[in-house]
């Protein structure tokens, strides 16, 4: 294995609200390693996004607090250094893409000046019409046409499509290693969600830059991620290849997860949604936070009191928090069953 | 929206959204079907026809011009500030020209000009020393305009970064700068001016300017906070902050932009504010001194001759009235036209 690029342990960030302190991240650890796509999939709330905001600074604070954790990025904690320093890393070497085009670009400026300026942020000394030329580039290679004409108008004269290509063309301006994708697809329409995807793709080749996409998505993840990283109540409940999760999920709520997802192969009325509702992380459930919703828990009491450590399961790079994961032995996920299996 | 590409058509019949129509079409194009283009984008379909994309700026312009009585205005001001910018052309005589005659070998005041009616020679008639009114009120309009373009600016600028450091910073610095800001605000305007122009040379235009506008910046404060509160929940500030910007970036290059709107309104309705204060200040005699002609400092020179001389305090308080009003208009008008909830054009 070579050097992870990204390496987050025991990373808790606490907000603080009305109604007491909120564990919106309890604990997680995981890498990202040069080149790969880790996607980070779990329901609304479940911190996936607070996760990767945290580590470059952007949550707001206060309410938000980093309690504690290291968050190495070749070699430095990220949690640590001062935000001048962060602040040369966010868009330099680290850089997001956030979910809504519509709103993400400043209406009173042009494409042309945002990009300039993702680049003039980082490199104040370049001329102006060397940015010119790396703009029109950058808006050529996401896709967006007549890129010199484009470059010169303002977001309104912009389609959703196109100004979330403008977004990434952004993004990987200054080459980062480190691409975060939040929700890239979800304000999109799925006719251009497959477009962007391409261009993600696409991104990802020209910056050779390691991917951290965040969604609710399966379907992107099982597009676009090498490792999967899913997240339920602020914890991590399994990690694995993205093979491995799909073909044997190893957590009930991954189970739960994908059974839901409609199935194009299987003429079912109904889909199969996760009962009940996420845990308030104000007041979470004692021992496994997905006990109350578990299928496979069934009252037992080691779940209710134990909470279950990220282990091992199959191979040493599955890894999964449940007590009785084994039961879940000769469990398949839905995007892998035969085509006519449920006929 | 559609990414519809730039299409020019020319055989399908035209089926056009938006309001601006290049209509040298070829013929057999041109039904219209006016529907509403969603609030919130500045988009142009098109299909058949040639649509010119219309910038916001563009937008704000055509709704301005729409609203004719501040367009009116404007050509109004223009005027009277311009004959007050060039008072040393237009004027006939010098504001201090008091009208000598030579009798016997010495020269006295020709006390045939004292007080005289409107005429060909003196428009404005004469006031009690025999100078030309018409001169003096042109000179008048200078100082006027000088000081309140002056603390137009000056306000604004101190109004701009008191609000918008509170409303970028949030929290306690929030809490300080507008607690600061209500403390201006409670204090009684006049009495504080009348006593700080006592105690300081506020004999010229600029000391007065500068005294004002450190009173009258809060109303600018306020709404620039507001604007800054607002923005500072955006994502594209959000993203500006994850692309490595700073603070001080963020706010001169993302937030002012997108505040000049309410800040150009607020700036031109304080121009007025700070024109009748003066008029005020100089009336009651705080303010410009003479022989420096003011606005204010003519009605009361003109009531002190007695008020059967109307000429001395109607043509200053008109002119006082029509400039603030103008002004008023004008800033509706950039209120209607730059408010971007108003995106529609009316027809």
């Amino acid at each position: 294995m070579p050097e992870p690029v990204l390496s987050i342990r025991d990373l808790v960030v606490e907000f603080s609200t009305e109604d007491g302190v909120v564990q919106a991240v309890d604990g997680i650890s995981y890498d990202l390693y040069p080149g790969e796509t880790l996607g980070i999939v779990g329901e609304s709330g479940s911190g996936k996004s607070v996760s990767t905001m945290s580590l470059l600074g952007l949550i707001p604070q206060p309410p938000g607090k980093v309690v504690r954790g290291e968050a190495f990025y070749k070699g430095t904690d990220l949690l640590k250094i001062s935000k001048k320093e962060l602040r040369h890393i966010r868009g330099n070497e680290i850089a997001l893409i956030f979910q809504d085009p519509m709103t993400s670009l400043n209406p009173v400026l042009k494409i042309g000046a945002q990009i300039g300026e993702a680049i003039r942020t980082h490199h104040p000394d370049e001329k102006d019409d060397r940015i010119k030329e790396r703009g029109i580039e950058l808006l050529r290679t996401v896709g967006v046409p007549n890129p010199d004409r484009r470059y010169e108008q303002y977001p309104h004269e912009f389609s959703g499509g196109m100004r979330q290509r403008a977004m990434i063309a952004m993004s990987i301006a200054n080459s980062p290693s480190v691409l975060i994708a939040d929700e890239p697809t979800t304000a999109l329409d799925v006719t251009i969600q497959a477009q962007i995807l391409q261009v993600l793709k696409k991104a990802q080749d020209e910056t050779h830059a390691a991917t951290i996409l965040i969604t609710h998505d399966l379907g992107l993840i099982a597009e676009l991620a090498d490792r999967v990283v899913v997240m339920y109540a602020g914890k991590i409940v399994e990690l694995g290849e993205v093979h491995t999760i799909f073909e044997s999920p190893r957590h009930p709520y991954t189970v739960g997860l994908m059974e839901s997802l409609p199935k194009l192969n299987a003429d079912d009325d109904w889909l199969r949604p996760i009962p009940g509702q996420p845990p308030s992380l104000i007041s979470r459930p004692p021992g496994c936070p997905f006990h109350p919703r578990c299928f496979l828990s069934q009252g037992r009491i080691r779940c209710r009191e134990e909470e279950p450590p990220l282990r091992p399961i199959g191979g040493s790079s599955h890894l999964t928090a449940c007590h009785f994961a084994e039961e879940l032995e000769g469990h398949t996920g839905p995007l892998v069953e035969p085509v006519g299996a449920g006929v | 929206m559609t990414d519809q590409p730039r299409v020019h058509d020319p055989n399908a019949s035209g089926l056009m959204l938006g309001p601006d129509v290049n209509l040298d079409v070829p013929a057999g194009g041109g039904q219209m079907v006016d529907r509403a283009v969603p609030a919130d984008s500045g988009v142009q379909y098109e299909y058949g026809l040639e649509i010119e994309a219309r910038s916001q700026w563009g937008y704000a312009r055509k709704r301005f011009f729409r609203h004719r009585l501040a367009v009116a205005s404007v050509v109004v001001l223009a005027i009277i500030f311009g004959c007050g910018i060039f008072a040393n052309y237009i004027a006939p005589y010098s504001y201090k020209e008091i009208p000598y005659i030579t009798i016997a070998g010495t020269s006295v005041i020709d006390t045939s000009q004292i007080l005289a009616h409107p005429s060909r020679q003196h428009l404005f008639g004469t006031d009690s020393a025999g100078r030309d009114t018409f001169s003096r009120t042109l000179y008048g309009i200078r100082t006027s305009a000088r000081v309140g373009i002056f603390v137009g600016l000056l306000s604004t600028l101190i109004g701009t970064i008191i609000g918008g450091l509170a409303g970028f910073y949030g929290g306690w610095s929030d809490n300080l700068l507008m607690r600061m800001t209500d403390l201006f605000l409670t204090l009684p305007l006049l009495a504080v001016l009348l006593t700080a122009s006592k105690f300081l040379d506020s004999s010229t235009p600029t000391t007065l300017a500068i005294l004002i506008a450190c009173l009258i910046w809060t109303s600018i404060a306020r709404i620039v906070r507001g604007v800054f509160l607002s923005l500072r929940e955006k994502e594209y500030v959000e993203a500006a902050r994850a692309a490595g910007a700073g603070d001080l970036r963020i706010m001169l290059r993302h937030m002012i932009p997108n505040s000049v709107g309410p800040i150009v309104v607020a700036a031109t309705l304080t121009i007025g504010t700070a024109i009748a204060l003066e008029a005020t200040l100089s009336f009651l005699g705080f303010g410009i001194r003479p022989p420096t002609p003011a606005l204010g400092a003519l009605l009361d020179e003109g009531q002190e001759a007695g008020l059967d001389k109307w000429w001395l305090v109607t043509y200053p308080g008109l002119l006082i009235v029509l400039i603030i009003l103008c002004i008023n208009f004008i800033g509706d008008g950039l209120r209607d036209a730059l408010d971007p909830t108003q995106r529609r054009v009316r027809a």
